[in-house]
């Protein structure tokens, strides 16, 4: 059994709750799920993660370790996108105690696209809509019983025809 | 409704879907304008669902992810009838929030 | 060298004319409707050249465009479809809808049925202006006939509104109607030939890659037949990252074809929107609609 050793501080961002929720009593909305749901989410936004142009270095901040593949991570993706700017792409696994799944962009100018948080009783499957700067690996992480695991898979992105 | 989000959640044996569409430019800071000019970041950060007061799902997002963004998870549980809370804050600090009724 | 007056063979040459005009008149039934504009035989062969060239495709399906060409992005707006990109401009566009106009008017006031379930009756040909109306055109005729001020055709409001317009009439088959008269006929004809005509430094018409390339890549886009192309409009572009018109599309494939594009409701455009809806009756309408 490992344990998992949370690498992010347990700071809350009071500042910057504190500021939404003014921002949302200013617009007349009365902020009902927003401070509790964000003090029900046990990690920090991964700012730092955000911020690397680099695979490795992106999962590295993320988790602190590096994922080994996985055909149990399964990615459902187009060939070829028919646009660069949505692109649907869907994960997920059999694996179990899953914690996190993430998406990454190795050719985008930040790798980093997603991170999903999974408790437990959450299914580990999730879908979105991604932008892709140019044809690229794309890469789903996750992270299971302590451990990572990924699948990567190309996908094609164009530029020119009709749309310019 | 003037909230930005639009969800769907629905009630299938003992699993509830979840699909949110959300109305935000989700911009990188990575793109010029017309004029040549960089439109700087602006992007939902945290995404929270939360079911009988516990975060069931929590999606941290970077400008990569495409305008109005969606997406889709489920959990188990979660009746019809049931709520669930949906917020988020982005990075200028601007937040939204809504509530729906588990279909 | 001696030349040979022409004159001399100006006989000869006529009694042949003469004879290959007769042979021609008697020969083809087909020349003779060349002269006189047939809608109901160009939908019908319009139709046929499509489902023939893609006998796996169902019928319905043509008003996906690009989608009913290719399985990949068949599947990627599958699951767009789930949740569309287009919501929030339809949402917009039912708002707009009701809300009334400085004069305690509403659009309901300027169409049949209120404005509900009747896009596929558009455009339609307007025996008393003698010209083709277009669903965008009535509906800034609309707001100034109001007191309003017009609003750009190509995007935002007039998107919105066309979004809602179309989604109460979504599954009713295009129904386009052509009356007995000559000017309605030949705004048909302008349209049918607007299509078919070169244009642009590229040279191509609207057929060029639409009849000619359906499911086929320019460049790096699969091209949609040009049966039911007008149904699922307006549209959501991936590529415009937000919503366009009919008008939107019609001026910026002008452009992109590196030719000038006319302005949103000349003549041309709405004689092409008529063309175009007519040879697509029939087919359901399925707007609005998301594209790459």
């Amino acid at each position: 059994m490992t344990i998992v050793t949370s690498e992010f501080s347990r700071t809350r961002r009071l500042m910057l709750k504190s500021a939404g929720v003014a921002a949302l009593i200013g617009l007349g909305v009365i902020p009902l799920g927003v401070p509790q749901a964000l003090a029900a989410a046990n990690d920090k936004y991964p700012e730092d993660a955000f911020k690397q142009k680099n695979e490795a270095d992106a999962i590295k901040a993320l988790y602190g370790k590096t994922p080994e593949p996985s055909d149990k991570v399964k990615m459902d993706a187009p060939e070829i996108a028919e646009n660069g700017a949505v692109v649907p792409i869907s994960a997920t696994t059999t694996l179990s105690d899953v914690t996190s799944i993430s998406f990454l962009v190795t050719e985008n100018p930040v790798t980093l696209v997603a991170s999903y948080r999974i408790p437990a009783g959450t299914l580990p499957s999730v879908a979105n809509r991604i932008k892709m700067a140019k044809t690229s690996n794309v890469t789903v992480v996750v992270e299971a019983g302590g451990k990572l695991y990924s699948a990567a898979k190309e996908i094609k992105v164009t530029v020119g025809g009709c749309g310019g | 409704m003037a909230s930005s989000i639009r969800v769907r959640a629905t009630s299938t044996g003992d699993t509830t879907e979840v699909q949110a569409l959300i109305q935000h430019p989700m911009d990188s800071g990575f793109v010029k304008d017309a004029k040549g000019e960089i439109i700087p970041p602006h992007f939902i950060q945290e995404l929270t669902f939360e079911y009988d007061g516990k975060a069931v799902f929590v999606a941290d997002w970077g400008g990569g992810i495409s305008k109005d963004p969606y997406v889709k998870f489920a959990f188990k549980g979660g009746n019809k009838g049931d709520e669930i809370k949906i917020g988020w804050v982005d990075n200028k600090g601007t937040s939204d929030a809504t509530t729906t009724k588990i279909q | 060298m001696r030349t040979r007056p022409a004159i001399r063979f100006a006989p000869l040459a006529l009694a042949l004319a003469a004879l290959v005009l007769a042979a021609l008149v008697l020969a083809a039934p087909t020349a003779r409707a060349a002269d006189t504009p047939d809608p109901v035989a160009d939908a019908k062969a319009f139709q046929k050249f499509y489902t023939q060239k893609f006998p796996k495709v169902k019928f319905e399906d043509f008003v996906n465009g690009p989608y009913s060409m290719n399985e990949d992005m068949h599947r990627q707006w599958e699951e767009k479809e789930q949740f569309p990109p287009y919501e929030f401009a339809l949402e917009a566009g039912k708002e707009m809808f009701s809300k009334p106009f400085k004069n305690g008017k509403t659009y309901a006031d300027c169409f049949p049925n209120g404005g509900i379930g009747i896009r596929q009756n558009y455009p339609y040909f307007d025996e008393k202006e003698g010209k083709v109306v277009t669903l965008e055109l009535a509906l800034n005729r609309c707001r100034e006939a109001n007191g309003e001020a017009p609003v750009s055709y190509v995007k935002d409001e007039m998107a919105s509104l066309t979004a809602y317009m179309a989604f109460t009439s979504r599954g009713k088959p295009m129904d386009i109607k052509i009356p007995n008269d000559p000017r309605a006929l030949q705004a048909y004809e302008n349209g049918k030939r607007y299509f078919y005509t070169r244009r642009g430094q590229l040279n191509f018409s609207c057929a060029t890659c639409h009849v000619q390339s359906p499911g086929e890549r320019i460049r790096a886009e699969i091209l949609a037949p040009a049966l039911g192309i007008l149904n699922a409009m307006p549209i959501y572009r991936s590529e415009w990252s937000g919503m366009g018109t009919t008008s939107r599309r019609f001026t910026t494939c002008n452009s992109q074809i590196r030719g000038v594009p006319l302005n949103p409701q000349d003549d041309e455009y709405r004689d092409l929107e008529y063309y175009l809806s007519y040879v697509s009756n029939g087919l359901p309408i399925s707007g609005p609609g998301a594209r790459p």
